[in-house]
């Protein structure tokens, strides 16, 4: 018996992986030929889905971007896979794209069946658990802390210092809530674990409650996340079933009760204190800090809240040990960061590695330039409250601090590609407009000031006193910077300034 | 069975599934607009006496969040990601086609009753855009031409 993989990733059925897969399944009855059908996850390849992968005895052997009508010829008259097929790849694991990658957290990505608990642990899953099971709850956290592990959700705060705050807080409830409201547009890391591999987040977030002493988890997810939602759910029960959630993990005598919450289409919840707002039945509102959510989050009780990618990374570092992640990276970049490559990219998808490389590197080497042929004008890295960066700033190092050095930031690790078709002037308009759509309301710098920011920005376009209009947008700018409440109006300013500063001439046409 | 009942027994159930959970709010506002389409008027006040909150309070979760509407929608809900990565392979264009195409603006649904358009911020394909969700299928690399067959399967479809 022959076995195939079929991806049931977001993007490869966006790009009619369903399709190809029931294809499969047809031709195979037809020919009276015995095959194995597994849905795995994405490898992050997506230039390349669907990715059809078939195992030989050499390993997986790989045929993609492949096309309904290229079924057919897939499989040769006794089953095994034709290597003459126009789309075949070969190894999939000799992939250039995928070898020169260092893969922690995304190494199962593709390989394993999403929701199976024996495949997972046949991947060294649950190893982090399983040691985290015989440490003390300080001995958790000095783990992590020792890893450099910082949050990937976009601030980067230190997640052993998070942990080491929660634990050290007496309560009798505590909580575990992931951040899976993934907003920014040209991320979708989180969502690939998710579907990929939903067992390391749900390990991940056991350690976290072990490490802390909290016994309740949610998963707050995007409601734009239908097929994350699902996967979540059938991993969740299976997990439920082989006795890693719920009472009594593995016999421990520990529990870890793990439910998923759906959010309802505001970017803003993606902010952690709006986040819990959200999770306990309200509006999105920002809430100040101090008291931080670590002491008072949900229900007024510590509360841990973290990245996908962050409690995804701990499994890794509890599994291997702190120095064995924090050997990757740069300065205080520790690890590797699962960049996104999004927008107009010949071959986007997910590249992770160790921080240090620069944009230009992996926006060439892996993006290899634009899919529209043309040059790259300008690369928006972290968001959509993330700079635009023109070539001169495509040569520094991808890590926390170098970006920070520059007005811009990693965030989530973000890139997307814009051509020099792209229109600057439009691009500032948007995010204004993005702001006016997604603001919580609370400050005024922010609600009133990107309404403000628009109607400034569509003087400038069509010439009206635009002098006068280019310094009151600078001024709005600060404004906001300095008067919000949060990075969402907070942080607008940045992909405006830096296209009115780098890209200039589009607000003179 | 009337809509008046199916109404009642959409809340009923939502309430019984979410009772002893807390800070459920959400999660009874998505049950019932799965059931009914939208999150009627009527059930505003069942539901903040079901929770213990005042209207307002509910009201105004209701409108805070994009997701839910309180006017019921087409047959189907169209999509359209309008975010930066979709936009630089010409997001832009296909929601000015789509509004021409359909012969409506973003909120508002096809005369024929089959169709509401929504305007969306990412669906997590960016790599593959211009990207589209029709109810809970997302599809990639959607230009004007796919976008208009994949409107006509979804008329052809009507029931
Ligand atoms: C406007 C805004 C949106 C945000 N969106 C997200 C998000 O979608 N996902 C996320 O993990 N963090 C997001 N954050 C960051 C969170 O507030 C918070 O820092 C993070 O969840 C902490 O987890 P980490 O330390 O693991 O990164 C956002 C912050 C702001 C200000
Ligand atoms: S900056 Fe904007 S989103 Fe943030 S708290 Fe203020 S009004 Fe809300
Ligand atoms: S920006 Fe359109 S799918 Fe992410």
């Amino acid at each position: 018996m022959v076995r195939v993989y079929v991806p049931r990733d977001t993007t490869a059925c966006a790009l009619g992986a369903d399709g190809i897969a029931a294809a499969i399944q047809l031709q195979a009855a037809r020919q009276q030929r015995e095959i194995e059908l597994v849905r795995n996850g994405s490898r992050g390849l997506f230039w390349l889905e669907p990715l059809v992968e078939v195992e030989t005895s050499d390993g997986r052997v790989a045929f993609g971007p492949l096309e309904l009508e290229e079924v057919e010829q897939l499989f040769n008259a006794d089953g095994s896979p034709n290597t003459g097929h126009p789309r075949y790849l070969g190894l999939t694991e000799e992939i250039a794209w995928l070898k020169k990658q260092q893969r922690l957290t995304f190494a199962r990505a593709g390989v394993i069946d999403p929701v199976s608990v024996s495949d997972y642990e046949a991947h060294e899953g649950f190893a982090g658990l399983r040691r985290a099971l015989t440490l003390s709850p300080q001995q958790i956290v000095d783990e992590l802390k020792a890893s450099g592990l910082r949050g990937r959700g976009g601030a980067a705060f230190p997640a052993g210092i998070k942990w080491q705050t929660v634990l050290d807080a007496p309560a009798i409830q505590k909580y575990i809530v992931c951040n899976a409201d993934e907003g920014d547009s040209g991320t979708f890391a989180d969502r690939l674990v998710m579907e990929a591999d939903p067992y390391q987040l749900i390990e991940g977030m056991i350690i976290a409650g072990l490490a802390v002493g909290a016994d309740k988890g949610y998963i707050y997810l995007r409601s734009e996340y239908p097929k994350a939602h699902q996967i979540l759910n059938e991993a969740i029960d299976a997990a439920t079933a082989a006795g890693y959630l719920g009472a009594d993990i593995l016999g421990s005598g520990r529990s870890f009760y793990l439910q998923v919450r759906l959010g309802a289409g505001a970017y803003i919840c993606g902010e952690e204190t709006a986040l819990l707002d959200s999770l306990e039945g309200k509006r999105g509102m920002v809430r100040a800090k101090p008291p931080l959510p670590a002491l008072r989050g949900l229900f007024g009780q510590p509360t841990v809240v973290n990245n996908v990618l962050t409690l995804a990374a701990a499994t890794t570092v509890l599994a291997k040990g702190g120095a064995f992640y924090q050997d990757f990276g740069m300065g205080r970049s520790r690890g590797t960061m699962p960049f996104q490559l999004a927008g107009n990219i010949r071959r986007g998808g997910l590249v992770e590695l160790a921080f240090g490389m620069t944009l230009r590197q992996l926006v060439e080497e892996f993006g290899g330039g634009t899919a529209s042929g043309r040059p790259i004008r300008a690369i928006q890295v972290g968001g959509p409250l993330g700079a635009y960066l023109p070539e001169s700033q495509w040569d520094t190092p991808l890590d926390y601090e170098s970006f920070a050095a520059m007005g811009a930031m990693l965030g989530h690790g973000g890139i997307v590609v814009f051509d020099d078709t792209v229109d600057m002037a439009r691009q500032a308009r948007f995010a204004m407009e993005f702001c006016v759509a997604e603001s919580c309301g609370k400050c005024t710098p922010c609600r009133i000031g990107s309404v403000r920011g628009v109607e400034v920005i569509d003087r400038i376009i069509s010439d009206e006193q635009r002098a006068e209009n280019l310094t009151l947008l600078r001024e709005l700018c600060d404004t906001m910077e300095y008067g919000s409440l949060c990075a969402m109006g907070g942080m607008t300013p940045f992909p405006v300034r830096s296209a009115l500063t780098y890209f200039a001439e589009d607000f003179e046409r | 069975m009337s809509a008046v009942m199916d109404r009642g027994a959409a809340v009923a159930a939502a309430f019984e599934r979410y009772r002893n959970e807390p800070g459920a709010l959400l999660c009874i506002l998505h049950a019932i607009q799965d059931s009914l389409g939208y999150i009627p008027a009527e059930v505003v006040p069942d539901i903040a006496a079901e929770l213990n909150l005042s209207r307002a309070e509910v009201h105004g979760v209701i409108s805070f969040y994009h997701d839910f509407r309180t006017q019921p929608g087409g047959r189907h809900t169209v999509q359209i990601c309008r975010a930066e990565a979709c936009q630089a392979v010409g997001a832009r264009e296909l929601e000015a086609h789509a509004k021409t195409a359909l012969g409506v603006d973003y909120h508002a649904t096809c005369s024929d009753g089959s169709i509401t358009l929504v305007p969306v911020y990412c669906l997590g394909n960016c790599a593959c855009g211009p990207s589209v969700r029709i109810d809970n299928e997302v599809y990639g690399r959607v230009s004007s031409a796919r976008f208009d067959s994949l409107m006509a399967e979804l008329k052809a479809g009507a029931e």
